[in-house]
């Protein structure tokens, strides 16, 4: 990826990162091909696209959850495959968590909720006091809109959406600098979207936190990202300012990703057209000169160098009409 | 015109019995099911969506579940009195569900291809050639590439959506007369759920299924929906067609509601959000169950519940700013300006209650 902006300093590199499951085997996969972008400190990167295109793997991989195929991920500076030792583990699970896409699966069933976030505080040694311990829950519980008397129900006891929030507040406890949020409010109804939202964006400046958004409702990725990146197939199609993003999507599958954006009105709905996006329209026969090319400042796409000429031209001319109607 | 019901949800009410004491989820839930339609069911999380609709393929835990009352009466009979032998020839068959959770809902240790076919093996008199024939092609349906080679793997190797598929997949196995979708497609891009969506609409079309789709998603319920529930507190508290409810709303939750969305062309600095919690169950307030978070409760909404106003033929509402003698209010303005678009639009007046006294001044 060419140059970033000097003042903005990376908190995430990820490089060439690949993930291939049952590698040399029949049922091989290759989840993700080649993903290369940075997350900058104290900024929203939103991570859409296509389903099964390797979001929530790349997510994992951030994380360490299992060894990576190929590349190098670097989390303030540090390449995560040379932390080993148990004490440095610790303290990147301190700092960086996850909030998972599926929450009934990724809460212990046997645990109270009390005893899932309070484990996560004890486990970090963040509140030693047990009495206090759970005064910290109860306030974890209702910055997420719970009521505190969840705190002694099961994960099975409770909603889609009250049980998603718990392992919300779960992340949260550890106060961590950096959140992956995959696909973390999409069961939640859209008040309390809004209201975690709103509260995400609270903490981010009150703490200077650092967010992976990664989600499908892409009115939210508009509204809380600075950035945002498309995948598509294991691979980072396209990446650039929310707002640009919007206003001139240039790969062709993103802009077939924003033509289908359910809107809240049946009239409009009725009228719909969607753009269908063809993967062999690009017919690419040699990959050597593909790849993620700087169009403008900021703003990159996963193109054959030829290319690069013509997706500048429709970049002007798009942003061009988007003021027009400004 | 004389339309065909096929189910009859009539005054549910649904309790659990946990370590704090009993949750009352469901207090007094009525609908009705057309044949051929999509009812979505929309509202707060926690509010019942979907412990309504399991019961209605009684799927909800035995040891700690309590029915307090009602009935759901399916093709003459009562499903909540059927004995568990005769309910299992209707759940999945008659009656097909996809789950929220698909991860929890599918088998970890049996393969995909094998779930999918099984439903049809005990529900339809076919070979287990047939049976696997048929799941390799619905596959295919929803959208799982490579079908042959995927027939043989693990729920975990599946990406969230990939689950979300095989999910639908196994519902439309029997080609049920009724589908219960919950939240079926929020675990997909938007250009597969278009696809999803699309399927599911063909399915109604070609085979008249009836679909009860439940969502927080409203532009998805916008796409989808003849009519729409929105439920609050575990009750309905508004039901009208999908134009009623997005255009002239008249419960104040549904306006919250319509009033958090960020949309696409607006910058906001804040998302709006209803006020304050849901109300604590185990002890529903006295009155309405929204008042303490409604910015337009009257006196009456703290100490009597609001019965049911009908607006149209089609649309009811339980608030009482819908009474003759409520006073006037302005919905925020996000809502004034739907009714502004689409009088525009269709040139028609909105109006409101029939009994005179409107709330929008029509
Ligand atoms: N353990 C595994 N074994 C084999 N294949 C896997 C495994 N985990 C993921 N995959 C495959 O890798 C691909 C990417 O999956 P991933 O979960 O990252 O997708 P995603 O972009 O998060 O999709 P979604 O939006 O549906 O959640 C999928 O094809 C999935 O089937
Ligand atoms: N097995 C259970 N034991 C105890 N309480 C339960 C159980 N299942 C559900 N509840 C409670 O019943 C209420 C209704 O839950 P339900 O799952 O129907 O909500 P929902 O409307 O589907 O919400 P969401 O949109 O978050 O999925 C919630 O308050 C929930 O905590
Ligand atoms: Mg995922
Ligand atoms: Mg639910």
């Amino acid at each position: 990826m060419a140059a970033e902006p000097k003042e903005k300093k990376p908190i995430v590199e990820i490089r060439s990162y690949k993930q291939y499951f049952n590698e040399g085997k029949k049922s091989e996969v290759r989840a993700v091909k080649d993903v290369s972008f940075s997350i900058y400190e104290g900024e929203t990167f939103g991570l859409v696209g296509e389903s099964g295109s390797g979001k929530s793997t790349t997510g994992r991989a951030l994380i360490k959850l299992g060894d990576i195929t190929g590349g190098q991920i670097f989390y303030k500076g540090e390449d995560i495959s040379q932390i080993k030792r148990r004490k440095d583990l610790l303290k990147f699970r301190k700092s960086m968590q996850m909030i998972f896409q599926d929450p009934y699966a990724s809460l212990n069933p046997r645990l109270t909720v009390k005893e899932i976030i309070g484990g996560a505080l004890k486990v970090h040694g963040l509140e030693t006091d047990s009495n206090k311990r759970t005064e910290k829950v109860y306030e974890l519980l209702e910055s997420v809109g719970l009521n505190k008397q969840f705190a002694n129900r099961y994960p099975r006891e409770f909603s889609g959406g009250q049980c998603q929030r718990v392992g919300i507040a779960r992340a949260l406890a550890v106060q961590p600098d950096f959140i992956i949020a995959d696909e973390a409010i999409s069961a939640l109804d859209v008040s309390i979207q809004a209201q975690v939202v709103n509260l995400l964006k609270e903490l981010k400046e009150q703490n200077n936190l650092t967010y992976l958004f990664i989600a499908h409702d892409l009115s939210m990725v508009k509204y809380i990202s600075d950035r945002i990146g498309v995948m598509n197939n294991g691979r980072v199609l396209e990446v650039s300012n929310a707002g640009e993003l919007y206003e001139a999507p240039l790969h062709p599958y993103t802009e077939s990703l924003l033509s289908a954006i359910p809107t809240p009105d049946p009239e409009s709905e009725r009228h719909r057209v969607r753009t269908e996006y063809d993967p062999a329209y690009h017919h690419y026969d040699n990959l050597d000169r593909v790849a993620l090319h700087e169009i403008a400042p900021e703003h990159f796409i996963y193109c054959h160098e030829d290319e690069i000429p013509l997706y500048r031209k429709k970049r002007e001319k798009l942003l061009k009409k988007a003021r027009q109607y400004a | 015109m004389e339309e065909t019901t096929v189910l009859e949800v009539k005054d549910l009410a649904i309790s659990f019995q946990t370590f704090e004491g009993v949750v009352k989820a469901v207090r007094g839930v009525e609908f009705m099911l057309k044949k051929g339609e999509t009812l979505a069911i929309v509202g707060e999380s926690g509010s019942g969506k979907s412990v309504s609709t399991k019961a209605i393929n009684r799927l909800l835990p035995e040891k700690n579940t309590l029915i307090e009352r009602g009935e759901v009466l399916f093709e003459g009979q009562d499903l909540l009195k059927l004995s568990e032998k005769d309910m299992q020839g209707i759940r999945g068959n008659d009656i097909a569900m996809i789950f929220q959770d698909p991860m929890t809902s599918l088998n970890p240790t049996m393969t995909v291809g094998k779930q999918i076919a099984e439903p049809i093996i005990a529900h339809k008199n076919v070979s287990k050639e047939e049976a696997k024939e048929k799941a390799l092609e619905l596959m295919d349906l929803v959208g799982i590439h490579h079908p042959k080679k995927s027939y043989k793997n693990y729920p975990h190797q599946f990406s969230g959506g990939m689950r979300q598929r095989v999910m639908i997949a196994i519902a439309l196995a029997c080609e049920p007369k009724i589908l219960i979708a919950d939240e079926p497609t929020t675990a997909l891009d938007v250009t597969i759920q278009a696809q999803i969506l699309d399927l599911m609409n063909k399915l109604k079309d070609e085979l008249d299924t009836s679909i009860i789709f439940i969502t927080h998603d409203l532009g998805v319920v916008a796409q989808m929906a003849d009519r729409v529930a929105v439920m609050y507190a575990g009750q309905i508290v508004e039901i009208g067609t999908a134009d009623e409810i997005f255009y002239n709303p008249m419960h104040p939750y549904t306006w919250g509601l319509l009033a958090s969305m960020p949309t696409l062309d607006v910058d906001q600095k804040n998302l709006y959000t209803i006020p304050g919690s849901p109300p604590n169950l185990l002890h529903p307030p006295v009155g309405d169950a929204f008042a303490a978070r409604n910015d337009y409760a009257l006196a009456i909404d703290f100490q009597q519940e609001p019965e049911v106003f009908k607006v149209t033929d089609t649309h009811y509402a339980k608030t009482w700013l819908l009474h003759p003698d409520a006073p006037d209010v302005t919905p925020p303005l996000k809502v004034v300006r739907r009714k502004e678009k689409y009088e525009a639009l269709f040139s028609v007046k909105m109006y409101a209650n029939s009994t005179g006294g409107g709330i929008n001044g029509g």
